[in-house]
């Protein structure tokens, strides 16, 4: 019985010890080790740090570096403000049947891909855009506006491609608070401010950080929203990386860019955490 | 005598159905008032539109002898223990104890001696920063209560707090409940469908079904005169039969059960007549059991039969008696005289008309 | 605020008008993209040219529709391909993990488990770089040793599908484990107590009660790796799938074709959101 046990153990360790080593782990560290390669001749390295040294010197790719991390705080700041207020609607005041309608509202437009969303918005935005010929047919604009290709359209694109994830996960904590505490925090005398300050916004507190690591992540991460959306010079970090692996063909370089990346992410991620007072078995398990 | 609390004429409905139909009542001050009813009477949908989370359809609360209709619930001078007692999981228990007093804009070295101080009254000095959930199920209890009078209310309200305890923690609350009741000298509204719960802390007690109340009085008065069908039947256990009465004198009746047995009871004061139909109740320790027949002579009914079944518990112990094709539930003497019983031994019960409670059971049989 | 609590009519209009502004805006670019794929032009935007169904079943340049272009339908069995074969691996894999972490009591558990939802929290584009990275050296390596050439090991269908499922093997635990937490042990137990063995007892009790979590992990599955952009176009080879197809026309320029496709999509997801709602309910 105890052999079978440890044989069951084993097999069932096995699939997720290869999935772990061979996908995340290794090659997580190889990244890490041809950042580290300089290239001195044709087929010859040598380690350096050169490539980390001509991402800080090169003010294009630290800047590109900061704006990206910048604009996707700003994305989940804006994504946490617009997805609270419809989120707590969802879970406390709409009832049953146009609860669960509702619910399953939200989740409808990010069961198709993001390809698909991000083109919406350009048949909105652009020149020959909707919005443009609304504005023009209202009168307000004499001629067509071109509404792509300006950070404000990356923003728009990015909080609309990352709602679900934070409309989720709020909607999850904020079901779990019972009605009664609520009424227990008016009936002892607290207002609308009060109670969601002292009560409705600690109890979500998990749902928050949950949300805004993966949207976090997820702006950090794009490539395609700032791409059809922001134009060429738009300067999203995933940019610079795509265009080192695939264009320039140097990995190394777009090795480094990638740790980078990955350090910038992890660094938020923990910090968030640390804030909250939350682990990541909690908000993401 | 001045009322902390007074509801004339409250109704509610919800679309079609009335939840509460026409109730009106007046609780003192100082006491400790319960209403009791099976779920679903509308108990609690009372105790809502009183702390305020529900708009009466019709009729007024008066609070102090002012109307509070128009008081939103977060200015209404009475607090609420909730069913599931509703603490705030993510602050301490001081947080929680302070919160309202926080509301009020009190200043914060105020606000830990107010906190100290119920913490001292409720027996649990000193546990201000623990967390909620390191508390046993009693300890919470008090910390909700707590929570509640350090607001100094006109009225505090209870809704079923104990249903989440364990059976011997319940019989403690009770004793205890009553003790704070009576420590801080605050009106109790208390809301359960245990009429264990309602006969041992109240002064007094409204039995409530399908939204109307059916009657309001001590403990003592329920049980022993219960001026409905409903609340004999609902509050303690009891004997039952449905019957037709078939001769009336003054306050007794003569009634033919439906299985043919002929017993008396007493109509206690309620209108009835030959021919009505009727429903009587006899609670088991009003029946005497006895191994001889003579014994029971006495009593205006008696019955001959075989126990069928023993149900021991304790000084509770019962036996069910099989007579005339009825089975009766009877309170063992707690003498103990009749501990060597056993299953299919004959044996002799009686029991006085005026122990039976007699109702008109309307038209139907 | 909730409706047990009184609130001013002005602040519940208010709320109510803001809910339904959110609800707006989040349907228009989708109601934009399908209203579009209906417009006899060769451009998704206004003017309105007119109803036609040629952008689904034209077969004429040039209005070739997406039930007759050949590179879309292609590109659809690529992504149809891909994520079949993602799905029944992070399936197998989500549920042999979920009896891991639950069954089991082992060292190191607690930091394997934070381990595996690392991919989670790791930017596709990353995870896409780093096996492209890892797996061409190891293809080169064995070239050097053995000239032996690997294709598997290429950009190409198999990377994808491995880059896919390296995260998103962890989101099939979490959906399976979910559900084998509210499992009650003693079903098993019971099984077990009127005569089935083990492993007898977990086939016959516990998967059918997790069948609803496995097929509700094979159709978030199936629908990630549908959707997944960043990790795929790092790995990608000359077979691309679905979103790597319409984004490479998106960038030409682009003709209603993207637009009927793309509803062709909703229609597709929304069809396998409401089979795994309707398995769910049962």
């Amino acid at each position: 019985m105890k052999s079978g046990a440890r044989l069951g153990l084993m097999l069932l360790l096995a699939p997720l010890l290869l999935w772990l080593i061979l996908l995340i782990l290794i090659p997580h560290v190889d990244m890490f080790l041809v950042s580290l390669r300089e290239r001195v001749g044709v087929g010859e390295y040598r380690i350096s740090l050169a490539n980390y040294l001509t991402f800080f010197q090169e003010p294009l790719y630290l800047w590109t570096f900061l704006r990206t991390a910048v604009m996707s705080i700003l994305a989940t700041l804006i994504t946490l403000l617009i997805a609270f207020p419809v989120s707590y609607f969802i879970a406390k005041i709409a009832r049953g049947r146009s609860r669960s309608a509702l619910f399953l509202l939200c989740l409808v437009p990010f069961w198709v891909s993001e390809l698909v969303r991000t083109f919406g918005w350009m048949i909105l935005l652009r020149e020959t855009g909707i919005i443009s010929n609304l504005l023009q047919w209202a009168g307000l604009v004499s001629g067509p506006v071109e509404m792509l290709y300006n950070d404000a359209a990356i923003m728009v694109g990015l909080v609309y491609t990352s709602m679900l994830f934070m409309v989720v996960p709020l909607v999850t904590t904020l079901e779990s608070l019972p009605d009664e505490v609520i009424e227990a925090g008016y009936d002892l005398g607290g207002t609308n401010t009060s109670v969601m300050r002292e009560i409705v916004i600690p109890h979500a507190a998990p749902g928050i950080v949950s949300g805004s690591i993966v949207v976090f992540m997820l702006s950090l991460g794009n490539y395609l929203t700032p791409t059809m959306l922001g134009g060429k010079d738009s300067l999203w970090f995933t940019e610079l990386i795509y265009s080192q692996f695939i264009v320039r063909f140097n990995w190394e370089l777009g090795a480094a860019f990638g740790f980078m990346l990955l350090l910038l992410s992890s660094l938020i991620v923990w910090g968030m955490l640390r804030l909250t007072g939350q682990t990541l078995e909690r908000t993401m398990g | 005598m001045s009322f902390d609390l007074e509801c004339r004429n409250l109704t509610k409905r919800f679309g079609g159905t009335t939840a509460v139909d026409d109730v009106s009542f007046d609780v003192p001050s100082g006491s400790f008032f319960s209403i009791l009813g099976p779920s679903g009477c509308g108990k609690t949908t009372i105790m809502r539109m009183i702390a305020g989370f529900l708009e009466p359809s019709s009729g007024d609360i008066l609070i102090r002898g002012k109307s509070v209709l128009d008081v939103s619930p977060n200015k209404r001078p009475v607090n609420m223990v909730f069913q599931h007692l509703a603490l705030f999981p993510m602050m301490n228990i001081a947080e929680n104890i302070g919160y309202g007093l926080r509301r009020q804009g009190m200043a914060k070295a105020q606000i830990a001696v107010k906190v100290d101080e119920a913490l001292d009254r409720i027996g649990l000095p000193g546990i201000g920063t623990r967390k909620i959930d390191e508390l046993s199920g009693g300890q919470k209890q008090r910390v909700a209560i707590a929570r509640c009078m350090v607001l100094e209310p006109d009225v505090l309200l209870l809704d079923e707090p104990l249903g989440a305890l364990d059976l011997k923690l319940r019989e403690r609350m009770k004793v205890e409940l009553k003790a704070l009741q009576a420590a801080f000298d605050t009106t109790f509204v208390y809301i359960t469908h245990d009429q264990s719960e309602a006969l041992v802390m109240s002064d007094t007690i409204a039995v409530m079904n399908e939204g109307r109340f059916e009657q309001m009085g001590s403990g003592r008065d329920l049980y022993y005169r219960p001026a409905s069908a409903f609340v004999a039947g609902f509050v303690g256990d009891s004997n039952r039969w449905a019957g037709r009465v078939e001769r009336a004198e003054g306050n007794v009746m003569q009634v033919r059960t439906e299985s043919g047995l002929s017993m008396r009871a007493s109509a206690h004061d309620r209108a009835m007549g030959v021919g009505d139909a009727a429903q009587i109740f006899v609670r088991p320790e009003a029946i005497r059991i006895s191994t001889a027949a003579d014994d029971l002579a006495h009593f205006d009914n008696h019955l001959s039969g075989r126990v069928t079944n023993l149900l021991f518990n304790g000084a509770a112990s019962r036996i069910v008696v099989a007579a005339d094709a009825e089975e009766i539930e009877v309170n063992l003497p707690q003498s103990g005289e009749f501990a060597a019983l056993s299953e299919g031994d004959a044996v002799h019960i009686g029991w006085a008309g005026d122990q039976g409670n007699c109702f008109a059971a309307g038209s139907a049989p | 605020m909730i409706p047990s609590i009184p609130q001013p009519r002005a602040l519940r209009a208010a709320y109510v008008a803001y809910v339904a502004v959110f609800f707006i805006l989040l349907a228009l670019p989708l109601v934009v993209v399908a209203a579009f794929a209906f417009n006899d032009s060769q451009f998704p935007s206004l003017p309105w040219e007119g109803f036609t169904w040629g952008w689904f079943f034209g077969s004429e340049r040039p209005m070739i529709g997406a039930f007759h272009e050949r590179g879309i339908l292609r590109a659809i069995g690529t992504s149809a391909f891909v994520a079949v074969g993602v799905s029944v691996l992070a399936v197998a894999v989500g549920l042999s993990n979920a009896f891991l972490f639950n069954r089991y009591r082992f060292r190191g558990q607690g930091i394997l488990y934070i381990f595996m939802l690392l991919p989670l929290v790791v930017p596709g584009i990353v995870l896409g770089i780093s096996i492209l990275v890892f797996s061409s050296r190891v293809a080169n390596g064995l070239w050097d040793m053995a000239q032996w050439d690997v294709e598997a090991l290429r950009p190409g269908l198999t990377l994808v599908i491995l880059g896919q499922f390296s995260f998103i093997a962890t989101i099939a635990t979490l959906v399976i484990a979910a559900r084998l937490q509210k499992f009650d042990r003693s079903l098993e137990e019971a099984a077990m107590n009127l005569g089935a063995g083990r492993l007898v007892a977990v086939r016959t009790v516990t998967l059918p009660y997790l069948t609803p979590a496995l097929i509700g992990a094979f159709v978030v599955a199936f629908l990630m790796s549908f959707e997944n952009f960043n990790t795929t176009l790092m790995l990608v080879g000359s077979d691309a799938p679905l979103t790597i197809a319409m984004f490479d026309r998106l960038k030409e320029g682009s003709t209603p074709l993207l637009n009927a496709v793309s509803l062709l999509l909703m229609l597709g997801s929304s069809l396998l959101a409401l089979v795994m709602i309707a398995f769910q309910r049962k």
